[in-house]
Parts: C-alpha cells; structure tokens; sequence
C-alpha cells in the first residue's frame, strides 16, 4: 500500500463547508432568472400560445417561444434525426414530441417574478395520438445498423434450443432516473459571438463541441465551467435543450442568464435508463456446462434521437460458451431521449442474465457460485483475446466468506430467522475498462508546488483526489504541495466523465505528464555545479529535494534550483495515449454483489440484512474514495432492485411519480449492514497504474443478486423491477 | 408561486376574525405540506394568517385526559415522556411519519389537514374531483397503487396520509375547535369525512374554524400496542397499509381493543366490527385472522391496489400479534 492509498478527498472541506462553487453559484453580476414551461400534452403542435399575461408581469424581461426566438445557426444545418448527440432543437417549431417539452423561456429579474410569470403561460394545443407504453408499441420495433444494434452470433444461432436443459425467461426494467441531488444548472452569458457557460456538465470538451455546433460557432470560442458537480450519474454526459434555452435567452438580453430545472423537471427533460425488456435463451448439459446462451432486448427511445448501449453485450463474454445470439432493438417512444445512467446497458443486461443464471443453476439443483465457477472463461471469447487480469474468483471466494454463503440452502424458504424467510443470491458485474487520449500540464512553481492542469471534471468519484495522489507518488511530494486546476475549458483536453475512464485515462497523463517533468528537474539539476560529474540517473528527487543517491551531502531544494535559473516554474504538458499492447487484450473490470436478504412473505417487506460489494478494478488508488463508489453504486443498484421505476400514465403520456416523495430511492435504512471489498491487484496490461474502472461495475449485477436472494428466500421469482411488495405477497382480486 | 400577503395572528379570536374577512384567506402553521401546494399551484391563497404566535403548543395532564395544543411539533409530541408512557400509540405513529426534519415543523393541527398523496390532485393538468371539482377522477382507471379500498366513491379514491390521525381516531381523541361561531368539540373519527360527491371537502370543519387543541381521554392502552406502517422504503414514505392497535389485556383476554388503519380510505379508518369481536376473546392467530376477515367486508381495490386485499388483513393480524406479544 503506498502512502497516498488513503488520503482524505482533497475537495472535501470545500464541499461539505459550502465554499465549493456548483454552476448556479457562481456570483455574476446583472444575472437574471430563467425558467422553462413545458407542455401539458406528449404528442401533437401548438395551436395557440398566451404569453401576454407572463410579458406584462412584473419583472419580465423576455418571454421566449417558437414564435419569436432567433434561432440559433445551428439548426439550419442539424443532421439527420438519427445522428446520436443531436437533441430536441428547442423552440425550434411548434411541434411537440414529448411530455413537458418546453415550450417557452420566461426571464425575470427575481426568481419570484420569474416563477410567478411562468405560471400564467397558457398553450392550446392540437394533439395527436401519442405512444408511451413500449409494451403496446412492438410495432415500431426498429434494429439500427450500428456496433450496438448489429445482431451477434458464435457457433450455430439460437443454439440454447438444443440443449439437454432449457431455460426461456423474459425480464423487464421499467424507466429510471438519474436524478442528481444538485438540480441540471446553467449561468449562460456571452461576451460578443463567444459563449461563457457555469454548467453541469461530465465533459467541458464535449460541451463545447455541442453548444459551438448549435451556434455556428468554433469549439474554442466556447468557455464552459463545470468545477463542482453534485452528482450526475450520466445526465450530464448530453448538452440538453435547456443549456440551449439559456443561452438564446442570454444572446437575446444580453445578460446573463441563470436556469436551474425544477426537480419535476429532471424526470421528463435530462434523460433517464430506458424501459427495457430482454428475452433470455440458456442451454446447458444436465452437469452444468452451458451450451447455448441467447440475450434479446427490446429497449425505448425517443422519437428524435436512436438511443442505445450495450445492453446485450455482457452475454458474449461473461460465460464459456460457444453458441452465443445476442439481438439489440429499440421503439421510439413520445418521451425525451434516454440517456447513459451509471453501469449503462450493462445494468440492465446483467439483470437479465444474472437472473437467468439463477434459474438454470435451479433447473440443474446446483449451487449458483458453483455452476458459474463451471463456466468460467479463461479468455474473452467474444473477441478471442486473452484476459488483461481477472480475479473474479477472488471476488466469489470473498463474498462467499463474508455474506456467509454456507448458510445458504438452495432449497427456496427452507431457511428462517424467527418469522423472516432468509435468503442468498448473488450476481456478477462487469464493465470494459476504456482509456482516451488526454493531455495534462504538470508545472513545478517557485514555491515548490506541484500544479496539475486537465479540463476533465469530478462528478464525484474524487477525481481531484485520484491525480493528487498520482501526482504526489510520482513527484515524492506531499500531497499536500499539489494543487489540482479543473473543470474548465481552456486547461489541457481531458475525457468526458463517464464509462468508469476517467482514473485510466486522466491518472496515465497524471503519471505520464509528472514523470516528463520530474526528468526535467532532473535534467536541469545536472547543470547546476552541486552535482556537477553526477549522470541524470544517479538523482533522486524526493519530497521538493534532489539529491544524488550515493552521496547525501550533495542535495539542492526544487526551490534553490528554480530560483538560481531564474525560472518562474517548470513545466511540461503531454498527451498520454494507450499503448499499442492494450490492444491485444482484453480488459475488464468484474465485480460480484451479494446479498441476505429477509422476508416477511404476509406484508411483502424485504429487509437487506447483509450486502457485499467484491470488485476487481486492478489498482485501488484511493481506498476511501473507492469505497464511496462502491458503497454509492452498490446502493442505486438497490434502488434498482427494490425501488426506482417511473411510472408513466399511458392515459396522458405522461409520469405520475415525478417528485422525490413518490419516486424512492433507498434510505439508510433500508441497509442494515452493507460492506465493500477490493481485490486490488495490479492490471499488468491497462495503463501505467494497473487500474480498471470501478464506477459502472459497482452498479452492475445488484439488482439481479437481490432478486435472486428473494427467490432464494421465497420461491418467488420476480423478473419485473422493481421487486415491490406487492409482488411477493399473493393477490387476490375480490 | 402567486403573491400573497402573510400575517401573523396574536390571538386565535384575532386569527379566526382575520381569515373570516378573506375569502381565500388560509391559516398556515407548520407549512410542511401547504407551502409545497403552494409551489405547485394547487393551493393559491391571497393571504395567509400565520398562527405560529399562539399559545396552543402545550402538552397538559389534565383530570381524565391529556389535552395536545394544536401548534405542539409533531417531534416534541413524539418525544414526550409523558405521552410515550401514557399515549405510546400516538408516539409510534408520529415517529412513523415523514422525516424528523418535516417533524420538527410539522404540528398536530396542521397534521390533520395533510392533502392527499394522490398523483392526480398534484399534477393541475391532470384531472382531479377533489382539486378540479367535476374534473373527473384521474386515479380511477389510472395510477391508483395508494389508492382507497374502503369508503372511496365515484368521484374519489384517494387517501388520507396521515400516520398521527389513525392513533388519534383509535384512541378516541376530540377535536377542540374555535369559529366565528364560537367554540365547539369534534369526536375525531367525526373529523375527517369520506369523499361522496364532494371530495373537495376533507374534514367537517366549518369555513373559517380553528382547531386549537386536540383531547385524548385517559385510557389502559399502555403497554399492548403497535402501530404498524408498511410501505415502499423503511424511512420517508407514505404508507401503503398502516394498523394501529391498542389491546388492553389481561390474563391474555381481551379487556379492550382499538383498531384503525390508515392508507385504506379518505379519512383514518377505525375498524369498530373487527373490535367488538376480540373483546373478551383470547388472545390467538386464530382470533386475529378473523377479526382481520371481518374488518375487510366491503373492501373494493381498483387495480394497482388489489393487493391491499391481501395486505391490510395480514398487516391487521401482524400488528395484533406484536401488540400482544408486547
């Protein structure tokens, strides 16, 4: 364990004292206030617009609609509706294409006024015959011609039907929403033609690019800020229609222009996990040996946008198996376009295949660990590469031990404490570990300090605090001495947030950049008469010291060196890209959750009494961080299983649960005890550090270890999230 | 949110005066639910007469009853010593509800007036008898999982939310209440009403009354009683079936029972059929599952929520049992 593995947040004084700046809180003086009206009907056009009560309200500046915006540039020259990343084109036309969509900008110079002026907006409406319910829209059922919508298939199709014991199940997740505590939040402003923008956003480059598009602008003309992030979860991984809004309003008064969402808002306007349903095929001989493993699913999407991810795409790899169909389609729905939601695609496949595992491991009375542990795979066979590392046994043997898996009989209901049904389940995680091109500025100051400079921005998995430790054991700096400058543009290009990348990508550069400029102290010290007859290689540089390393006498502070050449710093910004090996190998983080649950079969209440979270993610950076993830991601899983679905009333179109009082997220306590394990063994293959990815794989594979214990507990098999108690105690319709 | 004037009352005479002169005049205490109709626009008053000066936040032993201010905190109620000996009922059904931090503001007055959790009353586009009178009813053939399976009629199917209300109608509270008329009593089971045709109207109060305290008479129900809540997550949220029992036993007999669910219907529903059955019976699973049976006649579920058929039965047996193993 090195001496940065658990070192505190460096952000977190400034968070949780308050002087963390979030988008919205940035003091801009002449900033007005800025809220959107959405539509009250799906589908159809408007017929009529009243804006006049709301321009005569006291403290209006602009009331803004499809009637009289000036429409951005950009709009002129969109792609084709079936380019990803082009969304809704606000106030573009009087169509309306989902519920809430907004349908005009109201600005005032209070958010009083500003609220109470957007209440007298009143729209007529000619509506059409809108489509919400994937169920009811299988017609509309479209494969997209793309890596994700391609059909797979190794060995003969459909392969499962021939084996000696079948399993045909279909699992269904409904939507879910990300839902951050810190609302979507924008101060747009503009400085002539160039767009300053203190958004929520998981990636300033990204950000760029999109709002330079929609103006007609350069993305470097573009300034966004996005520091501090309360969370996102993926809905910030799209600049959604509202960062737009606010910045035509901004343009049009040549102010700034703030607008934070309604919570109502975050439900229908900025994404959510796409109502899904899968189709799951198992064959396996009557030993446990799968045969045949096939995986369909049927997901929404909006009627603007195709949206998908790999839902399916666990199923080629996970197992040994050698016939293997995956089939991805998707419907478009009158809703807003879906959008990445932590553990993407994966989530919710896993749930379908994990469970799946289950019930064959049932059909076949053998235990659920042991039939995975019978088709364990060696190597990636979908891409016929070896593993980069795997220790998903480790994290089986792990959680086995902890959860107290001996306990377990597999015998549904044959195991009580006092009046509760005790049950055990478990479901295996995984997600591909990426790595981008970034490129990060490492400068050594006069003082000492080391600054490290990227665009990339923390969402909250402690990113700053990731490069601080980097940064600190390449340079023998404290970490105290490292001073981290990110979330705006303008810095050297970082990745975009998100698929658990960012450790890979931004801590190599970290790595990479600190070591360029460590060899550059290095190269300057050799000049300095102190070590005058001293090679490059005989230098060490520790703690803010170079030293030759066979000679303590001769030793000079990075201070004296800089300040005897007269330099106001030292610095190097590089670009650090994988390496040409990554390529062939296949690398991916894997994580198994486990779960005790018990059960009141009479009331339907389930009581998480012990869950255990085991990962292989290579390298663990930060201990503390890391945890925080894994504790964060193992509890929206919870929410998966047991919770969260949005629920839609086909009737109008639209949710009827679009507040925090009505859509649940788990509490503290619904976990009576809840632990976190790291296999923390280097990745020899992914990046300098040996890290994989950990924020997806800590979500992935609970929902279905839940549903599995409750069966395990039960006899019930539930394959509809979420596992409400309604759906384990026997309805009776009188 | 629209404009509106606040004022603050120094007197309930003063209080009950002001709002008389206003038409869409609203007493406020505790906020906690008003502010957020407010917000929403479901509730739009021109003013509000801000009550929160008055002396009504004592809790008094007086002779044969305690007598609860009708501005006591649902907490400070919750955490009395006195009431969690004497009333432990109250206590476990307050302490059941929302978050501490609602809690801390919420009062028992106000606590009586919670609207509804009905999607539909919430959503102003969308239909709703109660918000909307002669809208329709969105809930029926819609979203109705909370929904009423007792009492409710064409016009509404929506519940109470309440957990305070279900112990104050078990234990057979009054409701003291002071109007333009003067000063009157309520029995509470009298207080909150089924929605009929009129489901824009909760209670009985009459325009422009205020409560001013609430009044549980002396009773044995100190040791034996349970408020069981089931719901969607174990903290901050609304029951789906709440029981709450009171048994005074002796000898495991029967002496005397209280029994009143919550989430079933538009007001606290007291299930009086099912308690004249146990009195004097012995206490059994047996003798529980039958008074569970009979508190179901007339039940009627709408479709998310026919599975409240099965669940309150079972809820009524499960808090019996734990009240009487108590």
């Amino acid at each position: 364990m090195s001496k940065t593995s658990n070192i505190n947040r460096v952000d977190g004084f400034a968070k949780v004292t308050g002087s963390a700046t979030y988008s919205a809180e940035y003091k801009t003086p002449g900033v007005v206030y800025a809220c959107l009206v959405g539509s009250t009907i799906a589908k159809g056009r408007i017929k009529t617009i009243d804006t006049k009560k709301a321009e005569w309200a006291p403290g209006v500046l602009a009331v803004i609609t499809h009637l009289n915006v000036d429409k951005p540039v950009g709009y002129q020259k969109a792609k084709d509706k079936h380019n990803f990343g082009q969304p809704l084109q606000i106030f573009k036309d009087d169509s309306v294409l989902y519920y809430d969509q907004p349908i005009a900008l109201v600005i005032a110079d209070t958010f009083e006024r500003m609220q109470y002026a957007a209440s007298l907006i009143k729209a007529d409406y000619f509506k059409e015959e809108h489509s919400t319910e994937l169920k009811k829209a299988a017609d509309k059922e479209k494969k997209v011609d793309t890596d994700k919508g391609n059909d797979y298939h190794r060995g003969i199709q459909d392969g499962y039907k021939n084996a000696e014991v079948i399993l045909e199940a279909e699992y269904t997740i409904p939507t879910e929403v990300h839902n951050p505590m810190e609302l979507a939040n924008i101060i747009a402003k503009w400085e002539g033609n160039k767009p300053i923008l203190y958004t929520k956003s998981q990636g300033v480059e990204g950000t760029r690019k999109s709002v330079a598009g929609v103006f007609g602008i350069q993305a470097e003309d573009v300034e966004v800020h996005s520091e501090y992030l309360g969370g996102a979860f993926g809905m910030g991984l799209h600049t959604w229609p509202y960062e737009i809004a606010a910045l035509i309003g901004a343009k049009k008064l040549n102010r700034p222009v703030k607008l934070v969402l309604h919570r109502e808002q975050m439900f229908t306007n900025v994404g959510f996990r796409p109502y899904t349903i899968q189709k799951m095929g198992l064959g396996a001989t009557k030993a446990g040996k799968l045969t045949g493993l096939t995986h369909e699913a049927v997901a929404m999407t909006s009627s603007y946008e195709d949206f998908m991810e790999g839902t399916v795409n666990m199923s080629r790899f996970i197992y040994d198996c050698e016939n293997v169909s995956t089939r991805y389609r998707i419907i478009p729905l009158d809703t807003c376009t879906p959008i990445w939601m932590r553990g993407p695609g994966e989530a919710t496949g896993s749930f379908a295949l994990e469970c799946a595992m289950d019930e064959m491991a049932y059909k076949l009375n053998l235990d659920p660990i042991e039939f995975r542990k019978l088709n364990y795979a060696e190597k990636d066979l979908e891409q016929n590469k070896p593993w980069s590392s795997k220790y998903l046994l480790e994290c089986y043997e792990g959680g086995m031990e902890r959860i107290g898996w001996k306990n377990r009989k597999n015998e549904p209901g044959s195991v009580k404490e006092g009046n509760w049904l005790v049950g055990y389940g478990m479901g295996t995680g995984t997600f591909g570990c990426y790595r981008s091109p970034t490129s990060v500025k490492a400068k050594f100051l006069p003082d000492g300090n080391l600054v490290l400079q990227c665009s990339v921005n923390d969402m909250g998995p402690g990113t700053a605090t990731m490069m601080t430790a980097i940064g600190a054991e390449i340079t023998g700096l404290p970490v105290e001495n490292v001073i981290i400058e990110m979330g705006k543009s303008g810095l050297p290009k970082g990745p975009t947030q998100g698929g658990s990348a960012t450790t890979s990508s931004v801590g190599s550069a970290v790595h990479d950049s600190c070591n360029l400029l460590v060899s550059k102290a290095l190269e300057l010290a050799t000049q300095n008469p102190t070590f005058k007859g001293i090679a490059i290689t005989d230098l060490t540089f520790a703690n803010g010291l170079i030293a030759a390393k066979n000679d303590n006498s001769k030793s000079i502070a990075l201070t004296s060196l800089l300040a005897e050449n007269k330099l106001e710093g030292l610095e190097v910004e590089n670009l650090s890209k994988g390496a040409e090996e990554a390529k062939k190998y296949s690398i991916y983080s894997f994580s198994v959750h486990f779960v005790k649950v018990l059960v009141n079969p009479n009331l339907g209440k389930i009581r998480l009494a012990h869950v255990v979270s085991c990962a292989d993610i290579g390298t663990v950076i930060n201990q503390k961080t890391s945890a925080g993830q894994m504790y964060g991601g193992a509890v929206g899983g919870i929410g998966m299983g047991l919770m969260e679905a949005l629920e839609i009333d086909h009737r109008f179109g639209r949710p009827i649960n679009n507040n925090f009082a009505d859509y649940h997220v788990p509490v503290n306590a619904d976990i009576e005890k809840q632990e976190v394990f790291f296999v923390n063994k280097k990745d020899p293959i992914s990046n300098p550090m040996g890290t994989k990815g950990l924020g997806e794989t800590a979500l992935v594979g609970m929902a279905p270890a839940i549903a599995n214990a409750v069966f395990n507990a039960t006899g019930k098999r539930v394959r509809d999230l979420p596992i409400t108690l309604d759906k384990i105690i026997e309805t009776v319709k009188v | 949110m629209k404009n509106f004037q606040i004022i603050r009352a120094l007197s309930s005479g003063s209080a009950v005066t002001n709002i008389s002169k206003e038409s869409s005049a609203m007493f406020i205490a505790g906020g906690t639910n008003l502010v957020d109709l407010m917000k929403k626009n479901v509730t739009a008053p021109d003013k509000l007469i801000d009550i929160n000066g008055l002396d009504l936040k004592k809790i008094e032993f007086l002779k044969g009853k305690v007598s609860i201010g009708a501005l006591a905190k649902n907490s400070q109620v919750a955490e009395d010593s006195s009431i969690k000996e004497k009333h432990p009922l109250l206590a476990l059904a307050l302490a059941a509800g929302a978050s501490q931090q609602i809690r801390h503001m919420a009062t028992v007055g106000g606590n009586m007036f919670q609207k509804t959790r009905c999607s539909y009353y919430y959503n102003t586009d969308m239909p709703c008898n109660k918000r909307n009178p002669k809208s329709g009813c969105g809930a029926i053939g819609g979203a109705n999982r909370m929904h009423a399976i007792f009492g409710a009629s064409e016009s509404c199917i929506a519940v109470h939310p309440s957990d305070m209300c279900v112990a104050l109608a078990a234990l057979d509270a009054n409701v003291l209440v002071e109007g333009p008329k003067g000063k009157r009593q309520i029995k509470f089971t009298d207080f909150h009403r089924l929605p009929g045709n009129t489901p824009e109207k909760d209670t009985t109060l009459e325009n422009k009354e205020l409560i001013t305290s609430v009044e549980i008479p002396d009773n044995n129900f100190t040791k034996n009683v349970h408020y069981l809540k089931v719901r969607d997550r174990t903290s901050y949220a609304f029951a789906l079936v709440s029981v709450a029992v009171a048994l005074d036993l002796k000898n495991n007999v029967i002496n005397n029972v209280r029994l009143a669910m919550g989430g079933v219907a538009h007001k606290p529903w007291r299930l009086t059929e099912a308690e004249e059955f146990l009195k004097g019976k012995t206490v059994s699973e047996e003798i529980f599952k039958q008074a569970a049976n009979l508190a179901m006649k007339g039940a009627k579920s709408y479709g998310d929520n026919d599975f409240k058929l099965t669940l309150a039965p079972n809820a009524i047996t499960e808090a019996l049992t734990i009240a009487a193993s108590k």
